[in-house]
């Protein structure tokens, strides 16, 4: 086992699962980009469920609407909103157990990181109550195709889905000329215009003003909800709601078209600032809490010159000597603890899967952070300051002690250690384990220990 | 605002902690005994000279150094029989000792010679004379001829049922809903791991002032008073493990046999006297006893508790005001109807001649013959089957007899 190896399978991976870090430690550069040679994996449902896709889930939304009107029309059978709140949790929590659950055991552990980053950079979340059902099919729809592809792709595939036009309201904004907006009275929302600009593309200081939202607010009018079905994954461009006129955004005009938002989409893909915002935001993730000048510009060099090459940026990210550095790294977020753990206990392990699946995310709900469901579209934070206040590291230590009191019988904590951590095992930790009162406590210790809060 | 504790409480709600626990049921076949037999298993090795202080040695008090108790005074120890005393936490233990229902052993271990945690609680939880020779634990050897192994009678009071209670013979486990909080010993490891990492070293030690404090609050109102614990209680309450346990046992189509966890023994650093860190893990098993007494009604006079560790720990005090991995030890006997109000030991003093190793308290009784003369007086248990399947090659531990009352 090498250094490499381990460093490998902890800052890019999710932790090491039994045998891993050998593996990676042949090659450990290899090991993470034989990852990314093909799109991301599918979680797979537990327990007999089945993971709806964004266009079914846009033609339950509307036939529950029309239910609801029917129901309220008549004051007759189980409380409308009560039954569909009841649901929309539940399939969101089917989301999640095959989401941790992909977590735990994948084999591909950099492309699922890839897929957590990429989710927390567009960000949708269960928490605004339209977007809940929708936001697993969006990481599957959305995010997991095009974590090897081109920025691009990606982009226009999020601005697309049912889960971001929801989110951010799209779905309601209509050009206040068009004849929608005409027979309507309604008009712009300019939530997604500012947030794919400030937060997806350019950046809060990439060079845009407040004429600017507007204007791509008006692009992206008739960008919506395909109330009829899900042939384009509930997508529909409605001609009839987009706004009239040439728009000038950032200095440039573009043509009232679908083709004319696209175009404008696509240079706010390839804008310089973009670069430099995708480069800061993907080092500060998997180098360093504050990563150097040096390192951001190599990952923004190779962002512009393969034309948002996302499989060419991770690459980058790789070669960085600075991503290889020993020494205290990022701390773990909440997720990314819980599912190091389980890697490390080789769990989930006989049983009721769903069960140990639900109390990782019961304890990541404890720990603060749910998936797909971030307070803000800023997303979760990511940088150590923002999980390792006192309450959180108390948490943390009283998690890590119930996960020791669960180690079975006649496990030998050391030899656990030594796989799941190779040399990242400080000396220290490795003579505290062997000196603890019990196997549990050692393997607590282990998980509480500063260098497995950390990756 | 919603503060940690009630965060643990939800996530109890939300389904965390039946994660690994086997749902318990009771079948209401009436049963041919309705003894209790209840292991605790203080896993950490607990210092038996300072739970039971042989204050009556001559050599008592310059052997312990700074770790010697008063005998005077408001946190003197309670004198049991004129030589031997209790630790100044241990009051309820004193009140049953008073009232017979307590018997102390005194320069007791398990067989096992080496000083390893993990080995001495394998000796211990399998009965061998070794470490893993025996895969499976004692007391589940023993249920098939209790006749209680039909995964009802026999409760673990953990997530995962311990070594002891491990092995072919059914068992259900049982856990409260509130987390248990780390024990000091276990924190003061970690706080020496995070003497490398500011940020989490700050926020431990924050952390722990901010629960310290809340502790206290919660000590000082009335409620609490009848505690007697003032302050210093933060981490480890162990009453509501015992006391749900008692309830359990107390249900007469309930478990016979319970065995409870209770860790936090190992005290290298800063050990402490009356108030220390040893003296409020040993009041917080004091008034777990004490919760378990009371839980368990009418029937604690059918129960006996039988508590051990897995070796003793230094005579001496080390260099960090603590003690290190020793040899024999303490072990206690409780309940209604033990043979209780004495203390049962071949003691030969404590000068270096007389210690394990010039260091240890030497092992005089093996903790095998108190376990076997208790599965035989109190839970009918064959000779036969106690030699041949319970505590093979235990031939030189003769059971201890005369250990319960009626």
């Amino acid at each position: 086992m090498s250094l490499e190896g381990a460093i490998a399978a902890h800052r890019f991976g999710l932790g090491a699962r039994p045998g891993e870090i050998e593996r990676a430690s042949r090659d450990p550069k290899t090991w993470l980009l034989s990852q990314l040679n093909m799109p991301a994996d599918e979680p797979q449902p537990i327990g007999g469920a089945t993971l709806k896709s964004g266009g079914d889930l846009v033609v339950d939304m509307i036939a529950y609407q029309r239910e609801r009107q029917m129901e309220k029309r008549n004051g007759t059978g189980e409380d409308p909103v009560k039954l569909f709140f009841k649901n929309r949790v539940g399939l969101f929590m089917q989301e999640l157990q095959a989401r941790f659950a992909q977590g735990f055991t994948t084999e591909k552990p950099f492309a699922e990181r890839l897929v957590w980053f990429w989710s927390n950079h567009f960000v949708v979340s269960a928490q605004n109550p339209r977007a809940t059902t929708f936001v697993g099919a969006f990481e599957r729809e959305a995010i997991r195709p095009h974590i090897n592809g081109k920025f691009e792709d990606m982009l226009f595939a999020v601005v697309q889905h049912p889960a971001m036009l929801l989110y951010l309201d799209n779905a309601q904004s209509v050009g206040p000329d068009s004849m929608g907006g005409f027979l309507s009275g309604r008009g712009l929302n300019e939530n997604l215009g500012r947030e794919l600009m400030e937060l997806y593309t350019l950046g809060v200081d990439g060079g845009y003003t407040q004429a600017d939202v507007i204007a791509m607010a008006k692009l992206l009018t008739g960008w919506t909800i395909d109330r009829r079905g899900g042939g384009n994954g509930g997508f529909l461009y409605f001609a009839a709601l987009h706004e009239p006129g040439d728009v000038t955004l950032r200095g440039k005009t573009y043509p009232s078209s679908f083709d004319g938002t696209v175009a404008a989409i696509r240079d706010l893909a390839h804008d310089p600032a973009t670069a430099r915002h995708i480069a800061r935001k993907f080092a500060t993730h998997f180098i360093a809490d504050n990563p150097s000048a040096e390192s951001c510009a190599r990952l923004e060099k190779v962002f512009v010159s393969s034309g948002g090459n996302l499989r060419a940026l991770a690459e980058a990210a790789i070669d960085d000597p600075a991503a290889w550095a020993t020494g205290p790294g990022k701390m773990r977020s909440p997720v990314e603890y819980i599912t190091a753990s389980y890697r490390l206990m080789g769990w989930p392990k006989g049983g009721d899967e769903q069960k140990q699946v639900e109390g990782a995310i019961a304890a990541a709900r404890l720990m603060g952070e749910v998936p797909l469901g971030a307070p803000s579209p800023k997303g979760w934070p990511d940088t150590s300051e923002a999980w390792s206040g006192p309450d959180a590291v108390l948490n943390r230590i009283e998690w890590a002690k119930e996960v020791g009191a669960r180690l079975p019988a006649g496990f030998d904590p050391l030899a656990i250690a030594d796989a799941g951590m190779g040399p990242l095992l400080g000396a220290d930790t490795r003579l505290a384990m062997s000196r603890a009162p019990s196997a549990g406590d050692a393997i607590a210790l282990l998980i509480a220990s500063p260098e497995f809060q950390r990756r | 605002m919603t503060t940690r504790r009630s965060i643990l409480k939800t996530m109890a709600a939300a389904g965390a902690l039946s994660v690994w626990d086997a749902p318990i049921r009771f079948a209401f076949a009436s049963l041919a005994s309705d003894r209790r037999f209840v292991v605790v298993i203080l896993r950490g090795a607990l210092d038996g000279l300072a739970a039971v202080p042989p204050h009556g040695d001559a050599d008592y008090a310059s052997v312990r150094g700074q770790l010697a108790l008063d005998k005077t005074g408001a946190s003197a120890i309670h004198d049991l029989d004129g030589f031997f005393g209790l630790h100044p936490s241990l009051s309820n233990m004193k009140a049953m000792f008073d009232a017979k229902e307590l018997a102390v052993f005194h320069n007791i271990c398990s067989p096992y010679r080496e000083r390893s945690h993990f080995e001495g609680q394998n000796v211990l939880e399998t009965g061998g004379g070794q470490p893993h020779v025996l895969q499976d634990g004692w007391l589940n050897r023993a249920l098939v001829p209790m006749g209680m192994a039909d995964g009802e009678r026999a409760l673990a009071v953990a997530q995962t049922p311990p070594l002891l209670l491990s092995g072919s013979a059914k068992t259900t486990s049982w856990m409260p809903a509130v987390l248990p909080q780390p024990d000091e010993a276990f924190l003061a490891q970690l706080r020496s791991l995070y003497t490398r990492d500011a940020v989490l070293e700050a926020s431990l030690k924050s952390a722990i002032d901010t629960s310290a404090k809340a502790q206290s609050a919660m000590d000082d109102s009335p409620a609490n008073t009848m505690a007697g614990a003032k302050g210093n209680a933060a981490y480890g309450n162990l009453s509501p493990l015992f006391s749900g346990a008692g309830k359990l046992l107390a249900n007469d189509s309930g478990p016979r046999v319970a065995v409870l966890d209770a860790g936090g023994w190992d005290t290298h650093f800063g050990e402490g006297t009356a108030d220390g860190q040893l003296g409020r893990r040993l009041r917080a098993l004091d008034q777990g006893l004490d919760s378990l007494k009371t839980s368990l009604g009418p029937a604690w006079n059918k129960t006996a508790v039988v508590m051990a560790t897995e070796f003793g720990r230094t005579v001496h005090p080390n260099g960090s005001g603590g003690t290190d991995h020793g040899t024999g030890g303490a072990a206690f006997l409780l309940g209604g109807g033990v043979a209780g109000g004495k203390v049962r030991a071949e003691w030969v003093g404590l000068k270096p001649e007389a210690l394990q190793d010039g260091r240890d308290q030497p092992p005089r009784t093996d903790l095998r013959a108190l376990f076997k003369g208790l599965l035989a007086e109190h839970m009918g248990v064959p000779k036969s089957a106690l030699e041949a399947q319970v505590f093979p090659d235990s031939a030189s531990a003769a059971p201890l007899g005369g250990l319960i009352r009626a």
